[in-house]
């Protein structure tokens, strides 16, 4: 069954503003966001830009806001929201805005590769190979579960509201800090950083990043509380940190 | 002469999937400087979405597994027209490259004894393939990332290559422009590697991404390197079809490797129906027997249900035609039923196949717990590809080495799953390492400003043609359509002698269509300029299916259903002859070498 939606897009235009269009659309059962921009880029505006690869929440390159909400286009299914009146199609707020759809993300990737990468202890067996049990790396498993798909970083109001892109690395880079942490076999110390540079202080912890995860990582309760709390106990007991932080690994 | 921006490295390297980032990373460590370009965001190539597990004999599982059936069954499932020395280099190269993941920070699945879990999948005779649920893919990439970009590499994000340069027989570098503003850019590299992926989307049903325009493919044939193979593509047998928009989208291999089991429209295990003698002697011959094989019964013979992808695909069809199939055209793929044998089910199945749980719940509401799937075959990868040198990744044209699913030869007429992200490790470090020595060897070539000329004119075309009755979506849809209907699962002469004439018709569609609006991030242009490499792909595979009169692997001909002995001794070669018509011609393949002979003997 199928029948007329209208989707109002935001296009830029040539000199770096933009406005909403709306695009009168026929819907049909079944159909996620992504289709019907795809049928819009199809049938009524070949240039409109977006980003997209797997079709199946698997690459996290579809991010926009939909009716306001950060969503994976290609999840969020049509049945799910209302379409009486206008579905709004937007980028990413925390972003600059490139073109259409797509933002310029880039500050992400740069944040990435201040941190410190994975240092493993020596392998465990002589192919080279390690032994890890597998509860010891279902919390590890679970961050890197991550597609990058930035939604947390929108909806961080740190980010968004505050601008503080230099001084705070994200939700993200949060729990890509507490996989290497929490790693069994890696034996860095990413301490000092998390205090200063990674401006762990500054999440209070809102929870708004773990809402909008399409992963559903608890980014807050899993990721970014026990790091805050591993430098509380550094700045108070860096003896008892450093046991901590050595013993899984013995 | 135009004042294009330009790069300058040792190696340049045109993908970045699996094989593409692995090349990257191994060149880098040689000590050259290397660029990396890739049409998305990093991070998001088709790589990302493999799932069920990369294939590697380690033994964790079942001790009895070693190279040596690695290599048979590879070889088995490729019905002998692998290039065979890949194939014993990548049984052999496999786990060492997988626990070097590890060592990059990768978090496999654990066995009991804290090593590394390995599930059974189609084809592998013991379970072979590490995994991580069934978000292999993601794993993979992200610890390539995450390693590559501590290594000193440059990346190019939303770049896409056009042409290739050249300086007389040699590759010296490529030509493209960046989506962001649509400006040209030329990268001068004294090797280049290209790791582009496949071609799906010259298919309308397909699981691949935009991406997937087999542009490295027609890079290469553009500048002159031969094509293997092109008449092999996999056709995965079970994409999901219902609701319309995620037809295509793959349901992964693991969902029967973890008891899945197929059934018809009467509940009939139709997979029990038809048995290749091939592989008799390895298939239960009851579902009892199955069973105890997806358990880890060790004297346990597979499922059918885990016969070659080529072969379940085709039984699907058949039970399809028979007008045996599903509401909506397919066949019912059901993993709900093995409440019946354990109590937990409903965990397990969350547990070992998370995303897909995930996939059909938020697609296609449907609990996969409880409901069987509606699945059917679907376009995804490319056995064929570049024709390379089983060691050094190179091909026919000096300076150009090509690694991943864009390179042919590792899985002959049929792949086996899990074979492609071994496949991109292995590969990927060989053309990074002999990409590096050539690099290191010769020094950089000359660009030829007709040739920059020349390509910037051509892509710019579209732009100048107005009034042009048509978009460049139209002339994909058609191509798509076309491929699939007439160069699809089950082929025939007549059929593909109309497909070479309708792809004449789309190329002069494909000149003429014009596209709206200015340079930056325009997918319509994009669209259109991707139109040559899917027009030049889809030739190869008609040219090269029409002559292969026999059925193997992932070709199949109604007009010639049986598999011919004689066929089994070459493989289709197709390039640009001098006058830029596509030529094909039989190669013999080389005598195997005699210790691997005997290995395939011993494992018959
Ligand atoms: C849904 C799905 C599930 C799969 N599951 C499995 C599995 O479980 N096990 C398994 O072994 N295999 C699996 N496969 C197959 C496997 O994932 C792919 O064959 C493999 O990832 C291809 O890797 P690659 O490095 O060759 O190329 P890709 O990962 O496809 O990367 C290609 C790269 O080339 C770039 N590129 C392409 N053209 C250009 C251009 N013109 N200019 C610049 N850059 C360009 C792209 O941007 C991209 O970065 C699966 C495939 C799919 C689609
Ligand atoms: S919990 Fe912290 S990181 Fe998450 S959105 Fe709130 S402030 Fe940001
Ligand atoms: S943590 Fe979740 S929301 Fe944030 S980038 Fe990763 S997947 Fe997206
Ligand atoms: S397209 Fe990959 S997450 Fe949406």
């Amino acid at each position: 069954m199928s029948k007329q939606v209208t989707f109002r897009i935001w296009r830029t235009d040539a000199n770096g503003g933009g406005k909403f269009v709306d695009y009168p659309t026929e819907v049909s059962e079944g159909m996620v966001v992504l289709d019907v921009v795809h049928k819009i880029q199809a049938e009524q505006a070949n240039d409109l830009a977006c980003r997209w690869n797997c079709k199946a929440g698997k690459c996290g390159s579809c991010s926009a806001e939909i009716n306001g909400m950060p969503k994976l286009m290609c999840m969020t299914r049509l049945d799910q929201i209302p379409l009486d009146k206008p579905v709004t199609i937007e980028p990413m707020r925390s972003f600059p805005r490139l073109r259409d759809l797509a933002t310029d993300v880039s500050w992400n990737f740069r944040v990435k590769t201040k941190i410190k990468k994975f240092n493993p202890r020596k392998p465990d067996a002589s192919d080279g190979s390690w032994r890890m049990a597998q509860a010891d790396v279902d919390r590890v498993q679970e961050f890197r579960k991550c597609i990058e798909c930035f939604l947390c970083q929108d909806v961080c109001h740190v980010l968004r509201d505050h601008h503080k892109h230099d001084e705070f690395i994200g939700p993200r880079f949060l729990v890509y800090t507490a996989a290497l942490e929490m790693h069994p076999l890696d034996t860095e110390d990413r301490l000092p950083e998390l205090k200063q540079a990674c401006g762990v202080g500054f999440c209070n912890i809102t929870k708004c990043c773990t809402k909008v995860c399409p992963e559903s990582i608890s980014i807050t309760d899993n990721a970014i509380i026990p790091l805050k709390e591993r430098v509380v106990d550094d700045f108070f007991d860096p003896l008892g940190w450093l046991w901590k932080k050595l013993r899984p690994k013995t | 002469m135009t004042n294009y921006e330009s790069f300058e490295y040792d190696v340049l390297v045109i993908g970045a999937g699996g094989a593409g980032l692995r090349a990257a990373i191994e060149a880098s460590a040689a000590g050259v400087k290397v660029g990396l370009v890739c049409k998305s965001l990093l991070g998001k190539a088709h790589t990302v979405m493999a799932e069920g597990g990369m294939a590697a004999a380690m033994g964790n599982v079942d001790d009895r597994d070693n190279w040596r059936v690695h290599f048979a069954d590879t070889m088995r499932g490729g019905q002998y027209v692998n290039n065979w020395r890949m194939a014993e280099l990548h049984a052999k190269e496999a786990p060492a490259r997988v626990h070097e993941l590890e060592a990059w920070g990768a978090v496999f699945d654990r066995t009991p004894d804290g090593k590394i879990l390995q599930r059974n999948f189609g084809g592998h005779k013991y379970p072979r393939l590490a995994h991580v649920g069934d978000r292999t893919g993601l794993e993979l990439i992200r610890t390539l990332q995450d390693h590559g970009i501590h290594q000193g590499i440059t990346v190019h994000m939303e770049y896409t290559i056009v042409t290739l340069l050249k300086d007389g027989d040699r590759v010296i570098g490529a030509f493209g422009y960046d989506r962001e503003r649509g400006r040209f850019k030329i990268f001068r590299a004294k090797a280049v590697v290209l790791a582009t992926g496949g071609l799906g989307r010259a298919y309308r049903i397909t699981t691949n991404s935009w991406e997937g325009t087999g542009d490295g493919v027609s890079l290469a044939y553009h500048a002159g390197a031969e094509l293997r193979d092109m008449e092999f593509i996999q056709f995965h047998p079970t994409g999901m079809i219902w609701p319309p928009s995620v037809r295509g989208l793959l349901v992964t291999e693991a969902v029967r490797g973890d008891g899945g089991i197929l059934k018809n429209k009467e509940g009939r295990r139709f997979m029990f129906d038809d048995i290749p003698d091939l592989y008799k002697s390895q298939t239960a011959t009851d579902p009892e027997e199955g069973w105890r094989y997806v358990m880890g019964d060790k004297n346990a013979r597979r499922p059918p249900e885990l016969l070659t992808r080529d072969h379940v695909a085709r039984c699907i069809l058949r039970e399809v035609k028979a007008g045996r199939g599903s509401p909506h055209g397919g066949v019912f793929l059901d993993i709900a039923w093995i409440k019946e044998k354990m109590p937990s089910a409903p965990e397990y199945i969350k547990r070992k196949l998370p995303s897909m749980y995930h996939q059909f719940m938020q697609l296609a509401s449907l609990d996969i717990t409880r409901e069987p799937m509606e699945i059917g075959p679907t376009t995804h990868y490319l056995m064929g590809g570049i024709r390379v040198d089983g060691d050094t990744q190179a091909t026919n044209i000096p300076g150009l080495f090509a690694a991943g699913e864009c390179a042919g030869g590792l899985h002959g007429a049929n792949r086996l799953g899990g074979n492609s992200l071994s496949d991109l490790i292995v590969f990927g470090k060989r053309a990074g390492e002999f990409a590096a020595k050539y690099a290191k060897e010769n020094s950089a070539g000359k660009v030829n400003d007709a040739q920059l000329e020349e390509a910037s004119r051509y892509a710019l075309e579209p732009f100048e043609r107005e009034g042009s009755p048509e978009g460049p979506y139209q002339v994909q849809h058609d191509l798509q359509g076309m491929m699939q209907d007439l160069v699809g699962i089950v082929r025939r002469q007549e059929e593909m002698a109309r497909a070479l004439d309708g792809l004449k018709q789309l190329w002069g569609r494909a000149n003429k269509v014009a596209v709206a609006s200015n340079r930056e991030y325009n997918p319509g242009w994009h669209t259109a300029l991707d139109l040559n490499h899917l027009l030049t792909v889809s030739e190869a595979i008609t040219r090269s299916a029409l002559d292969r009169k026999e059925s193997r692997g992932g070709h199949f001909r109604e007009d010639f259903p049986k598999k011919d002995p004689e066929a089994q001794k070459y493989n289709t070669v197709v390039w640009q002859g001098k006058d830029g018509a596509m030529q094909l011609r039989r190669e013999p393949i080389p005598e195997m070498a005699a210790e691997l002979k005997q290995v395939i003997e011993e494992m018959k």
